[in-house]
């Protein structure tokens, strides 16, 4: 039997899992806000400290090596039988080695599919290192059994909301920064707070992220390794889960007996799976010379204090600098570039010219600096081949021409063309997104010369400000440094010779016009859907909606353009897309968002919204532009 | 051997070499520059005594037995049964007594307060311990005495010289490996100092021929000597020092000025008003802020105003138990001569053999003994200064006044920026009857910091107490003289044995507290009694009285040992802040780990000797004390280096919570962080208070603000 002797931080003193429970409930901070809540609501403390004790116990992870081993034991099985293999960075494993042994490490993985954690605590004890605890959500407590076997192997659980139960937050904070200060087990969660559903990297929630970042403010801990991971899958296993959810079929509750009908994936290929452990990065190098140190000084450290703008700011810097980093490190398949392809060339593509195409959008992605996962010792037609292969649910080589599956429901339920026909582009979608996070400072640039017609640099760059700004849901931007991101584009276009670009101008070249061409049509979907949803807000009549009604109305709005062929953006029906778009129309003021007994409304701001329509028809307004740097 | 026992690790003594250290104390200055140090000296008169319960009650019986011991001492032997300790202890004090041939006649003591003897030195009645021309018995580009060093004799074993010490004459065979280990320092490389002061390398002095005239009228004793200037141009910080052994500052004072009382120095602030001179005061020299530093760009003539020859106690008063003094006399020779009539101030930095009054004064002393007898601002009754703008004064000395913010808080800390401190009205106690050492073993750092808190919140600190940390306190075993006979060594693995084996203490955790108790012997026991319990609670082990003597008196030799480790590479210092007690662990932790990276990242070949200990505590916080050593070979810059590493981690002592000073000051080499201390206001406050009293900046030395 395999031995696991984990290397171990270097202050840690051994203690239970109940030990930690115990030492979260008499800390300070806890104690603090019991007495508080009791002073303010008039309960006895008693009575707050069972509630706080309940808390505890329904979060609490059990890590327990027993649990560890069966799970190890089961996985192994399981993922040979699924996957082909799993590839990880052993240089990585070896940084990571030394980070635990240093200080408290946070790991950061993408998220992308259940498997990830499993995955990811299963690639640790088989390197003999130390178990995550990991912050899942309470949805999977609702399942039986595995909600504790979770638990026993490391899990604790967060509800998903608790901003305002300070009971809460207290005993969560706490609990977490209890296991970091004392070094008892690496922490993970995941910085995009759910599984993205379309494969792009969703924007960072900060909260759990302020909370490992605090001991360190507080000078608890002398620093804190941030390890982003990026887990890359060929195939995803919830890859037609998704599609339907975003298409707005219900997601199913987690259970146990959903799990083992997923049994049926057993026999399925899901290709292999790419791990890649990003290096350490130190908290306290990030925050050097950024924090002021004053705030934490003049405060009693265990009173719970709300974060200042400076720290604010900065733990929004952290967390996209760590997503960028999962994004650099993610490995991409030759799958993502097929589907890519396949997508601009709908609804049917010769194979000899897929793969020419592909080959072509190889060499362009490696040029941007994509992290290429390329089997050279297959010919191209015979990678191709394969992935098509592996992907045989969603396209079929018929008479040597590469089409999209009509991919259907598996009750045989007769569905709307349109239905179809979305559920494919989608699925399709997710792994072309992939590409898009490597991609989309070169294209936003190849965009907005589209949309200018100018080879003014100065109202291009304009251009792609607002189109940065607009897509800022959409994609992973770190805060603030447009110019930069332009810059970066520029210099990528450059270097592809696409485009020249002189002091004033910039010029496409005649060999780049086709790619700045397919650039710009990479994004066409998103260009098109926020346009689509512009135009659907200035029909819309009501007064105020809420998000759902949002939802609905857009997606028979966007059903009915679909069905009498007015548009070919299937990609509009996506709930995500829908999503960001409100939340990019609330952030431009464009829609106002507010607070009732029963959630949100939205009213929109007519006057605002035909301002941005108009953008999006091209209508760049002449805005004064910082030109000076350019 | 067993390092807890023997030696001194623990205690205070811990460390390094620095100078700055709280411990030994040598220099400072009164000059109002900064001073360094805390805690206190060992070797006061009292301890001096050789029985346990040391202190007799009736001053001349005491003195008398001492001096019988010096005597005794100096006729080379000792009861054979006692250990040499007992001996060197003695001998140490005759030494600090003076001969009784030089003490001064008891009646001269008393003088009439403002009475000044005429200027020449001849005619001084008050001898120092420190001649007016210090050359003569303190080292020029060290730390202390010169019959007092470190060296490897020529087995290859440590050895330190002299007679001064209770480690003076001892073999300490397990320096070396000490230094090769933790240090990486190897005897094969040596770097000398330079052997004698050059004094053609020596700025010329520049002293106006009409101020010369008007000072030789006043007959005020002056100097303007290489060596004299050269003496007076530095205080004790490392790049100090390193500039003596290898360079020369660029700017020294031009003319050094002894005034011998307080109308003396009314008549020198005159003159430098009248042609426009800089006045920097100099007290004992043992600044540690580069606050005695000469600002390179001074173009006045700098005019260093050594208090040293106001040095006398200008009367007691046995009713109010308030001495008054003038304020250029050194802490040994206060203690020596207050003790004569039965009295201390209780007032011991580490500096105590070689700072002075007016230095303390100056920079907000503290001393070791502070929970009996508080730090200098709970002593001071009474201020005179004398200022560009006159002599500012309280017109009564009482123990507390409302009349709006407390004047003396504008002289205590302004280190020679507003003038010179000239006398001072200082609380004295009677000699304490009984006086006892003690220690006890933590099996960790964090529950001895968890036993001072307790020990703090109870209010039932003995007189001093210190928590080493476990590198301190592995140091202080490398101090460990050599074993005089088998059955020490045998006892001393018994000891060990326990601890570590039938206690389960893990040599590399462990940490050991200091004590030291003060006052009539029922009370000192029944004191004891309630410390010693207290530590039971943290899992403290008792761990003798020999132990915790050990470490005070270590405190005063360690600074020597700066000056050794820069013959074999090795530089150091020591810097200190005060932080809230539930930052105490978290910060001790966080700048000692903050020294070795920063170490680490500036290409620091070995790892650095970073450690630290607890040395004052208090109801709402304690003092924390650092010492940091390194192995400079392979870098080309050490002191730039060094500076850098110092500069991170005052850095991380305030991102921690904790203050820019306990007690060294601020000087020049901290100014950078005043505004961030004390707000844009209060810099302003303090700015515009010098500007009124100060308009010319006639005392220059540029500190503080």
């Amino acid at each position: 039997m395999k031995c696991y002797t984990p290397v171990i931080y270097k202050g840690l003193s051994a203690c239970k899992p109940s030990a930690i429970k115990n030492s979260v409930l008499q800390s300070e901070q806890v104690q603090y806000v019991i007495k508080q809540l009791s002073k303010e609501m008039g309960e006895s403390t008693d009575i707050i400290q069972e509630e706080a004790i309940e808390i505890l116990d329904e979060m609490g992870h059990n890590l327990h090596i027993g649990a560890i081993r069966f799970f190890a034991f089961s996985l192994s099985k399981i993922f040979k039988r699924i996957f082909q293999r799993v590839c990880v960075n052993e240089e990585g494993i070896q940084k990571l080695q030394q980070a635990i042994q240093e200080h408290p490490v946070v790991l950061l993985p993408s998220h992308r599919s259940y498997i990830d954690f499993l995955m990811l605590s299963y690639l640790l004890y088989t390197h003999d290192l130390a178990l995550p605890v990991i912050a899942a959500g309470m949805d999977f407590l609702g399942m039986k059994i595995v909600g504790e076997l979770l638990r026993r192997s490391g899990a604790f659980f967060m509800r998903r909301t608790f901003g305002g139960n300070r009971l809460y937050w207290a005993v969560f904070a706490e609990y977490v920064k209890t296991m970091l200060r004392n070094g008892y087990a690496p922490i993970e969660f995941f910085l995009e707070g759910t599984r993205s559903r379309t494969a792009k990297t969703l924007t960072p929630k900060f909260g759990l992220l302020s909370i490992v970042m605090e001991p360190f403010f507080k000078r608890e801990v002398f620093d804190t390794y941030l390890v982003p991971i990026s887990i890359s899958y060929e195939r995803i296993l919830e890859e037609s889960l998704y599609a339907y959810e975003l298409l707005g079929v219900p997601k199913p509750k987690e259970s146990t007996s959903g799990l083992l009908k997923a049994r049926k994936i057993l026999s399925d290929n899901f290709g292999s799976i790419h791990v890649y452990f990003g290096q350490p990065v130190s908290l306290r190098t990030l925050a050097s010379g950024r924090i002021n140190r004053c705030p934490y000084n003049l405060v009693p450290r265990h009173l719970p204090q709300r974060l200042s703008e400076e720290i604010q700011e900065f733990v929004t810097d952290v967390a996209y600098k760590m997503e960028l980093l999962q994004i650099e490190n993610m490995v991409l398949s030759p799958w993502v570039l097929i589907a890519s392809v396949l997508l601009q060339n709908l609804p049917a593509i010769d194979f000899e010219l897929l793969v020419e195409k592909t080959l072509w959008l190889k060499g362009l992605t490696q040029a941007f600096g994509g992290f290429l996962e390329w089997p050279d010792n297959l010919c191209a037609n015979k990678a191709v081949t394969s992935s098509l292969a592996l992907h045989s649910n969603i396209v079929s080589l018929v008479n040597g021409q590469v089409v999209l599956n009509d991919v259907g429901m598996e009750d045989g339920a007769t569905e709307e063309l349109v239905f179809k026909q979305a559920l494919s582009i989608l699925m399709c979608g997710a792994y072309r997104n992939q590409l898009l996070n490597v991609f989309v400072r070169p294209s936003l640039v190849a965009v907005a010369l589209q949309m200018t017609q100018s080879f003014r640099k100065e109202e291009i760059y304009s251009c792609f400000n607002f189109l940065r700004d607009i897509f800022s849901d959409e994609f992973i931007f770190f805060p603030g440094i447009a110019l930069k991101d332009f810059e970066e584009g520029c210099f990528l276009l450059t270097k592809c010779d696409v485009i020249q670009v002189t002091p004033q101008e910039i010029l496409v070249t005649e060999r780049g016009n086709s790619v700045a061409v397919f650039l710009a049509a990479l994004f066409r979907p998103f260009m098109e859907g926020y346009q689509i949803i512009s135009r659907y807000l200035s029909k819309e009549t009501k007064e105020a909606f809420t998000e759902k009604q949002f939802i609905l109305g857009i997606r028979n709005f966007a059903f009915q353009l679909l069905e009498i062929g007015s548009t070919q953006c299937y990609e509009v029906l996506s709930s995500d897309l829908q999503k960001n778009a409100l939340a990019t129309f609330v952030r431009l003021d464009v829609v106002k968002k507010m607070k009732t007994t029963n959630g949100f409304t939205y009213t929109i701001n007519k006057e605002a919204l035909s301002k941005t329509a108009e953008m999006f028809d091209s209508q760049i307004p002449i805005r004064k532009l910082v030109t000076a740097r350019l | 051997g067993v390092p807890w026992t023997g030696t001194g690790c623990r205690g205070g003594g811990g460390a390094l070499p620095r100078h700055r250290c709280e411990g030994r104390g040598p220099v400072s200055a009164g000059g109002w520059a900064a001073k360094r140090g805390m805690p206190g000296v060992p070797i006061s008169a009292r301890s001096a005594s050789p029985s346990p319960s040391r202190v007799t009650s009736h001053p001349a019986a005491q003195r008398g037995s001492a001096m019988a011991a010096a005597a005794e001492a100096a006729a080379g032997g000792g009861p054979g049964s006692q250990p040499a300790a007992q001996r060197r202890l003695r001998i140490i004090s005759g030494h600090l007594r003076g001969s009784p041939a030089s003490r001064a006649p008891e009646a001269e003591r008393l003088l009439s307060p403002s009475q000044c003897r005429a200027g020449g030195e001849a005619e001084r009645p008050v001898a120092s311990t420190i001649p007016k021309k210090r050359q003569e018995i303190l080292k020029w580009n060290g730390w202390g005495y010169n019959d007092s060093k470190f060296i490897f004799n020529k087995k290859g074993q440590a050895e330190f010289t002299g007679k001064r010490y209770r480690l003076s004459g001892m073999v300490l065979p397990v320096l070396k490996e000490w230094m090769e280990k933790s240090l990486g320092a190897s005897l094969e490389h040596k770097i000398t100092s330079r052997a004698f002061l050059n004094t053609s390398d020596v700025p010329p002095s520049i002293v106006n021929e009409e101020f010369l005239q008007d000072l030789r009228a006043t007959k005020i004793s002056y100097s303007q000597e290489a060596e004299d200037r050269v003496f007076r141009a530095h205080g004790h910080c490392l790049h100090e020092i390193f500039v003596l052994r290898e360079g020369m500052f660029k700017r020294i004072p031009d003319i050094v000025v002894w005034p011998g009382c307080h109308d003396d120095v009314v008549k020198i602030v005159e003159l430098a008003c009248k042609h426009n001179l800089c006045i920097i005061p100099f007290g004992g020299g043992t600044s540690v802020s580069s606050a005695l530093e000469c600002p390179a760009d001074e173009r006045r003539t700098i005019v260093s105003l050594d208090t040293s020859q106001m040095n006398r106690i200008l009367w007691i008063d046995e009713k109010n138990l308030t001495a008054h003094i003038e304020a250029g006399i050194i802490g040994q020779d206060l203690e020596r001569q207050l003790g004569e009539s039965g009295y201390c101030t209780g007032h011991e930095p580490d500096s105590m053999e070689f700072s002075s009054l007016g230095g303390w004064v100056a920079t907000r002393a503290s001393g070791m003994k502070k929970n009996i007898y508080g730090n200098i601002e709970d002593l001071v009754v009474h201020i005179k200064m004398v200022t560009p703008r006159g002599v500012i004064e309280k017109s009564c000395q009482v123990p507390r006044m409302s009349t709006g913010p407390d004047i003396h808080h504008f002289i205590m800390g302004s280190e020679g920026t507003l003038g010179v401190v000239t006398e001072v009205t200082i609380k004295i106690r009677p000699i304490p009857e009984y006086q006892k050492y003690g220690s006890v073993v933590f099996p960790n750092f964090d529950r001895g910091v968890a036993c001072l808190r307790e020990i703090a919140k109870q209010r039932c600190a003995p007189a001093s107490i210190r928590l080493v940390d476990n590198a301190q306190f592995q140091f202080g075993h490398a101090l460990k003289p050599q074993v005089a006979s088998i059955f020490t060594s045998f006892l001393d693995g018994l000891k060990k044995f326990y601890i570590t084996k039938f206690k389960g203490f893990d040599p590399n955790e462990l940490c050991v507290a200091t004590l030291l108790f003060e006052g009539d012997r029922e009370k000192v026991l029944q004191h004891e009694k309630q410390v010693y319990d207290i530590a039971a609670k943290f899992g403290g082990l008792a761990a003798g009285e020999d132990n915790g003597q050990r470490g005070y008196m270590l405190t005063f030799v360690i600074a020597y040992l700066r000056d050794l480790g820069l013959d074999y590479y090795v530089i150091g210092e020591s810097f200190e802040t005060s932080v809230p007690w539930d930052r105490v662990i978290d910060l001790c932790r966080n700048v000692k780990e903050r020294i070795v990276r920063e170490c680490k990242e500036k290409g620091v070949q070995f790892a650095p000797f970073s450690t630290c200990r607890v040395t004052q505590t208090y109801d709402a916080g304690a003092c924390v004390y650092f010492y940091f050593a390194f192995n400079y070979r392979g870098i080309s810059d050490p002191i730039h280096v060094y500076e850098q590493i110092e500069t991170a981690a005052r850095e991380e002592i305030l991102a921690n919570g904790g203050s820019l000073s306990h007690h060294h000051g601020v000087g020049k080499l901290r100014k950078q962080w005043m505004k961030e201390s004390i707000s844009d206001v209060g810099l302003g406050m303090l700015k515009s208070v010098k500007e009124y009293v100060d308009p010319n900046n006639i005392f220059g030395n540029r500190n503080l603000l």
